[in-house]
């Protein structure tokens, strides 16, 4: 299939580069994100009865790993509201850059922190609470309100979007995935960049902001660190920048090659594996030690999370990789091949989440009408008794999308190996052994 | 092989592996009875075993909070007090891996409170391995046809 460009359609064009639309998502994801925050601090602490874990971690996370990730890559980040107050704090304006720069200390971040590592641990340390943070309100008030602060924090230390690019645990995630995504943001011709002065779309210009994301447009090739802003597109002044719909995971053809990405796969693949077991697995030990944080128990259960995830992984993916005799060091074989794991982590986690959501969305309708858990019935719902939907489907989706996800990564396997020249099949047996694995947690 | 027809037969091999009825050899239904204990957030035991067609009683008895059993794929359910047993007899007349999980709220974890009733044989876990084999034998095959 070849690339469609979107941004042709003079609707589409127009809607992208126009600061209003996107303005009044922002508004009313905001307006959400602060009622979650005060819903998880004020509203009842059953969880199943409150906005903030109901809308949160059941409603937003569907729409996240279920639609928006596979099919719109970073299209979440094009409109999360956490990064929004800062962004003005920092711009000292909401819509159109202002005449006067405002005077904050606008730093560069460190080089050493110029990497997903931040995100890999922000992501761990909530995967480590998860339990609780899913479960209890006010953690996740106090999580999500964390989470707004550090970005106003960061927007006023560092420059463009530092939270976005280095911190975010859901960021880190969300740009790992965006790589198998059908949308793209790409320059139209390489040589207009080469000559344009200025490179407004980098640096700003008085139509917009230079790219918050610290991403040069004119050497963008994958969309891992492009947050779908939309200001390059604003900034542009030769119309050199598209949005295209292209053939998914067209990025995954070239492996990369850093370490900090491998993990981020491996990190999220053991993630979802061991969530399958521990919260949708019928072991109650699991989940007391994954719930009593600080308890003995709950430090094995962390030795045990960090051990899969650090060690039998990647060990057993790094043996694989020694069994191939390649001459290239292993550093490098073994952060291009874990570029197949990419579409198994996805769907693994997509699998996870259907069985997740598809058990708990009956509450979503219930806590609609009484968001708080304070006993309201605003649209006559609050009674609706908690019902699993669609079990009949659950077990054949969730084959569908391994099996699929198996397929698909072991043609990634294929093409990063042919890169490299050494063999997939340590690799395609590996995602197979998961997938197996995978299969017995949830079915 | 032409790639198309290895494709072609791979497909249908696929199709028979996820909806070929297997063979069940017969076995007399049975009068089941299991105690399941529930406290938060977990249910003792936690798996249970049945043939496809036998009587199952489930007594549950709730150790600390008011709990629930809700069996997916049946659509049954039954709720304890604290201290008290109440109980629930069904057939088992749909062969596979069914969750039952707690259905009244019982705290924080209860959303995850799950236990597991296997009547017969896990087909549907057979027939993904089988896909996912032959998954990975038609990617092998096309990966070779290429090269």
């Amino acid at each position: 299939m070849a690339k469609i460009e979107l941004t042709r359609s003079p609707f589409i064009k127009n809607a992208l580069k126009s600061r209003y639309p996107q303005l009044a998502v922002f508004i009313i994801m905001l307006v959400g994100y602060i009622f979650a925050i005060l819903a998880g601090l004020i509203g009842t602490p059953v969880g199943s009865h409150n906005f903030s874990i109901v809308f949160v971690w059941i409603a937003w996370w569907a729409v996240l790993i279920l639609v928006a990730v596979p099919f719109f890559g970073r299209g979440w980040c094009a409109v999360c509201p956490i990064p929004l107050p800062g962004e003005w704090l920092q711009r000292g304006a909401i819509l159109s850059p202002p005449g006067k720069r405002p005077k904050w200390l606008n730093l560069r971040v460190p080089k050493m922190f110029r990497n997903i590592w931040m995100q890999n641990i922000s992501f761990l340390l909530l995967a480590l609470f998860s339990s609780v943070l899913l479960t209890t309100p006010n953690i996740t008030g106090i999580v999500l309100a964390a989470m707004l602060f550090a970005a106003i924090g960061l927007s006023t230390i560092f420059e463009r979007c530092a939270f976005c690019r280095y911190l975010c645990p859901v960021g880190g995630f969300i740009g790992l995935y965006s790589q198998t995504a059908p949308i793209e943001l790409r320059i139209k011709d390489k040589q207009v960049c080469v000559q344009c002065e200025g490179k407004p779309c980098y640096n700003g210009s008085e139509l917009g902001y230079g790219c918050p994301w610290d991403v040069f447009p004119g050497g963008l090739s994958k969309n891992t660190y492009c947050g779908l802003c939309m200001e390059c597109i604003r900034t542009c002044p030769h119309d050199n920048i598209a949005v295209n719909l292209r053939p998914f995971s067209a990025d995954l053809a070239k492996p990369s090659t850093r370490i900090d990405e491998a993990f981020k796969a491996f990190i999220m693949l053991g993630s979802a594996m061991i969530y399958a077991g521990v919260l949708l697995g019928p072991w109650g030990a699991f989940k007391d030690a994954a719930y009593n944080v600080g308890t003995s128990a709950w430090f094995m259960y962390v030795i045990i999370f960090l051990a899969i995830i650090f060690g039998i992984l990647p060990g057993f993916f790094t043996l694989g990789i020694l069994k191939t005799k390649s001459r290239l060091p292993v550093k490098h074989c073994f952060a291009s091949l874990a570029t197949a794991l990419i579409p198994l982590g996805l769907m693994f986690w997509v699998a996870f989440s259907l069985s997740f959501v598809l058990t708990n969305a009956s509450y979503i309708v219930a806590a609609l009408s009484d968001p708080l858990g304070f006993g309201w019935n605003l649209f006559g719902t609050t009674n609706t008794a908690w019902q699993p939907m669609l079990t009949s489907i659950l077990a054949p989706g969730q084959t569908l999308a391994l099996v699929g996800g198996l397929i698909w990564s072991a043609r990634t396997a294929q093409k990063a190996s042919s890169e490299i020249n050494i063999s997939s099949i340590p690799t395609i047996v590996y995602s197979f052994i998961l997938t197996l694995v995978m299969f017995w947690l949830l079915l | 092989m032409n790639p198309r027809l290895s494709l072609l037969l791979i497909g249908l091999a696929g199709l028979a592996v996820a909806f070929a009825p297997l063979p069940v050899q017969p076995i007399a239904p049975q009068e089941r009875t299991f105690e399941i204990d529930a406290r938060q957030y977990a249910y003792s035991p936690s798996e249970l075993q049945v043939n496809h067609g036998d009587t199952v009683t489930i007594q549950l008895v709730s150790t600390d909070v008011v709990h629930g059993l809700y069996i997916d794929g049946y659509d049954i359910s039954v709720e304890a007090d604290p201290g008290q047993t109440a109980s629930l007899t069904f057939i088992a007349n749909k062969s596979g891996s069914f969750r039952f999980r707690c259905n009244v709220t019982c705290g924080a974890m209860h959303p995850f409170m799950i236990g597991k009733l296997n009547v017969g044989i896990d087909n549907w876990l057979y027939r993904s391995i089988g896909l996912a084999t032959l998954a990975i034998f038609g990617t092998v095959i096309s990966m070779r046809q290429k090269a």
